[in-house]
């Protein structure tokens, strides 16, 4: 008997001194809590859910340096569904039940715009995630977002000049009835209205359109020379599939420019060469160096595969990562988590993240923004790893990344390798 | 606006195939809320469990749409469980039951959905077959094989279910137990056994329906929210229980929004559809083709 409980006391022993190696000692003071919805499913649920791994990647990678103020780093996120109704409620749960002490806001513009008021009300510190123009009318002083545009022309310039190049006099806009798509779409029609770039077509369809092909057809029919279109995933995919199907018109020199979903590793191989010959912007391309990227994108590649979301994970995942380092840098330099001297200090240091560089302006948004336009070239179907290599996506703009002239008119690019 | 009859002519022709996808996707639900008034607000997630069957199904090498085919069987069984499941627990309690059966389905909607995400991820499924991502050239002219596929199945199902219900024992049966299911137990009949047969076919047709959806377009767990609406939509508009009139409410529906889709805009596309839908409701509360 005495033997026995001797060997019990040794396992217990053994146990609580294995359990104590490979993590750091925390403070008492319980987690650092950190709070997000965060679409999980619905149409933006795969760019969710892959942007999910790369904040946990922080997480822990935080709490192995003994986390913020030496306390363990918490994320908890809830799934809005890609349901702006439902965005308000999980933020005030996280606020009045789950009492966090930061907050990350959702990605995406549609699922953002309905906490900015309240965020704004009480005075809190938001980091945005890939939203869209979302703190133009609220003007938040305390807002940080991690995309790397800030107004219109910093998304759409790249591609209207690149029409303007192959001589453009005319322009279709298709745009998602919608938040992120409408603030894109006012911004474009203003600046190729600067460039004397007429709109011959200009359609609003609802989200529950399944089926494009009717106005592929209208496009066609009014012959522009650019076809800027604004659309959320689901969208994007149907679009580009009733373009290879009906085609858009000779006349179209430059296709795409806002397709979000086009960045998605899924997409992209399920769209595979369909793909070729489209314009569209994009957040990070392979060939684009920054401190950190790599090692970054080979630790994500592993998680991903375990959790079944995007492999190469270019799109979200980085800048959802430099979130965490933002976050990081702002506490560990103030030595606080009070929202206001974290938005000074984020307001006026320049941060060092994955995505390179970052040093906000006064309304949040990056001071130099980075969106490429960037044109498909040479993609094969059923391949996901080709995406990793650098000429599948030739950037075009802007002229500090730009590897490669646009291919005009649009059906021979089409063809172009 | 941009407007030439040539534009016309197309928006109706696509009209029609688009109108015969809406059928084809509505008339399983034609026979179970239709024909059986059981409020199956699920129809539209066991599509989409269809279209994610056919998708590991056509993996193996088969064709999407024999995939859809041969899994109307197990879809069969599986409607004939949810049936007597949704029977034993709510319908056989009284009317009031069959209001919380809907909670019921949208619960089973929601574990269908939840499920394929945890299965699957939420990541769009598309499959490959020679017909997806081509078109039929005509002149000037270029249709979708896809919407070629969704406009033949979709006049199949109409064409079959249409001479079950009025040529077969059982067909008859089941539109008798529609109309009057004391009279059909007076005659000796399980009106029981025969709706739990009905809601079987209605979800076989449903595996089709699905494979049908994912060759149309790329499908995802949550998609199943967008048809909820179109569906009930063309099953009230055809006049509850009518294959016919299912099909031809969905080209009804297919040629306005087409119509309104090219020439007016998109965003009037919804609008045009329900604002159809209370429009023939006020004149013939029964629908087109109910009595």
């Amino acid at each position: 008997m005495r033997g026995s409980r001797r060997k019990v006391l040794k396992a217990g022993a053994a146990l609580a001194a294995a359990s104590a190696l490979p993590g750091k000692a925390f403070a008492q003071a319980g987690p650092v809590k950190i709070g997000m919805s965060m679409p999980q499913t619905g149409s933006l649920g795969a760019g969710g859910q892959a942007a999910l791994v790369a904040l946990r990647l922080w997480v822990d990678d935080v709490n192995q340096r003994g986390g913020l103020l030496n306390r363990k780093v918490e994320l908890i996120a809830y799934d809005d569904q890609t349901n702006p109704a439902n965005v308000p409620g999980i933020y005030t749960k996280l606020l009045d039940v789950d009492k966090v002490d930061l907050l990350i806001a959702p990605y995406g513009t549609v699922p953002t715009a309905p906490i900015m008021p309240m965020v704004k009300q009480r005075n809190l510190l938001l980091m945005g995630n890939f939203s869209f123009q979302v703190n133009a009318k609220v003007q938040h002083d305390m807002w940080f977002n991690n995309s790397p545009w800030n107004d219109a022309s910093s998304w759409s310039d790249g591609f209207v000049k690149a029409g303007q190049e192959a001589g453009a006099k005319s322009i279709a806009f298709l745009a998602a009835d919608q938040e992120f798509a409408q603030n894109l779409a006012n911004g474009a029609r203003e600046l190729s209205k600067k460039a004397n770039i007429k709109a011959v077509y200009d359609q609003n369809y609802p989200p529950t359109t399944t089926d494009f092909s009717s106005l592929i057809r209208g496009i066609r029919a009014a012959r522009p020379d650019m076809v800027f279109v604004m659309s959320y995933p689901n969208d994007s995919v149907a679009i580009i599939r009733a373009v290879n199907e009906i085609g858009v018109g000779s006349s179209v020199q430059v296709f795409g420019g806002g397709m979000v979903g086009l960045q998605f590793t899924p997409i992209m191989t399920s769209l595979g060469s369909l793909l070729n010959g489209v314009l569209n912007y994009n957040s990070y391309v392979p060939g684009m160096k920054y401190p950190g990227i790599e090692d970054f994108l080979s630790r994500y590649a592993k998680r991903a595969a375990d959790a079944k979301v995007d492999p190469l994970g270019f799109y979200l995942p980085p800048f959802n990562y430099a979130i965490g380092q933002m976050l990081e840098q702002a506490v560990n330099a103030t030595k606080s988590l009070e929202h206001r001297r974290l938005a000074e200090y984020l307001r006026k240091n320049e941060m060092k993240t994955v995505v390179g560089p970052i040093r906000y302006d006064k309304m949040g948004e990056w001071a130099n923004p980075r969106v490429v336009q960037a044109q498909f070239r040479g993609v094969a179907d059923k391949d996901t790893e080709q995406f990793r290599q650098a000429g599948k996506q030739v950037v075009i703009y802007p002229e500090e990344y730009k590897t490669g002239n646009v291919i005009t008119p649009f059906e021979k690019a089409r063809s172009a390798k | 606006m941009i407007f030439s009859f040539d534009l016309l002519f197309e928006a109706v022709l696509f009209g029609v195939l688009l109108g015969c996808f809406y059928a084809a996707v509505s008339i399983g639900l034609s026979v179970s809320f239709g024909l059986l008034d059981v409020p199956h607000v699920a129809h539209p997630a066991i599509m989409i469990l269809g279209s994610y069957c056919t998708y590991i199904v056509s993996g193996w090498g088969l064709d999407p749409i024999l995939s859809g085919i041969v899994l109307m069987p197990a879809f069969f069984v599986l409607g004939v469980l949810i049936y007597r499941f949704y029977y034993e627990t709510f319908e056989r309690r009284g009317t009031e039951a069959a209001v919380r059966g809907l909670a019921f389905f949208f619960g089973l909607a929601f574990i269908i959905e939840v499920g394929l995400i945890l299965a699957f991820g939420v990541d769009q499924r598309t499959v490959q077959a020679p017909y997806i991502g081509s078109s039929l050239a005509l002149g000037d002219y270029r249709i979708p094989y896809r919407m070629l596929v969704a406009f033949g199945v979709a006049l199949v199902l109409t064409a079959a279910l249409t001479l079950y219900l009025s040529k077969t024992f059982t067909g008859r049966a089941i539109k008798a137990v529609a109309q009057d299911e004391p009279a059909l137990r007076l005659m000796g009949a399980n009106p029981v056994r025969i709706k739990q047969w009905a809601f079987g076919i209605a979800t076989g047709v449903s595996a089709l329906a699905g494979a049908m959806l994912i060759i149309v377009g790329p499908v995802e767990p949550a998609m199943d929210r967008v048809y909820i609406g179109r569906t009930f939509c063309v099953v009230v508009l055809a006049g509850l229980g009518s294959m016919t009139g299912t099909l031809a409410a969905g080209l009804i529906l297919g040629i306005a929004e087409s119509i309104v889709l090219m020439m007016l805009g998109a965003s009037w596309a919804p609008a045009v559809a329900f604002g159809l839908l209370l429009i023939v409701l006020g004149i013939r509360p029964q629908g087109l083709f109910g009595r």
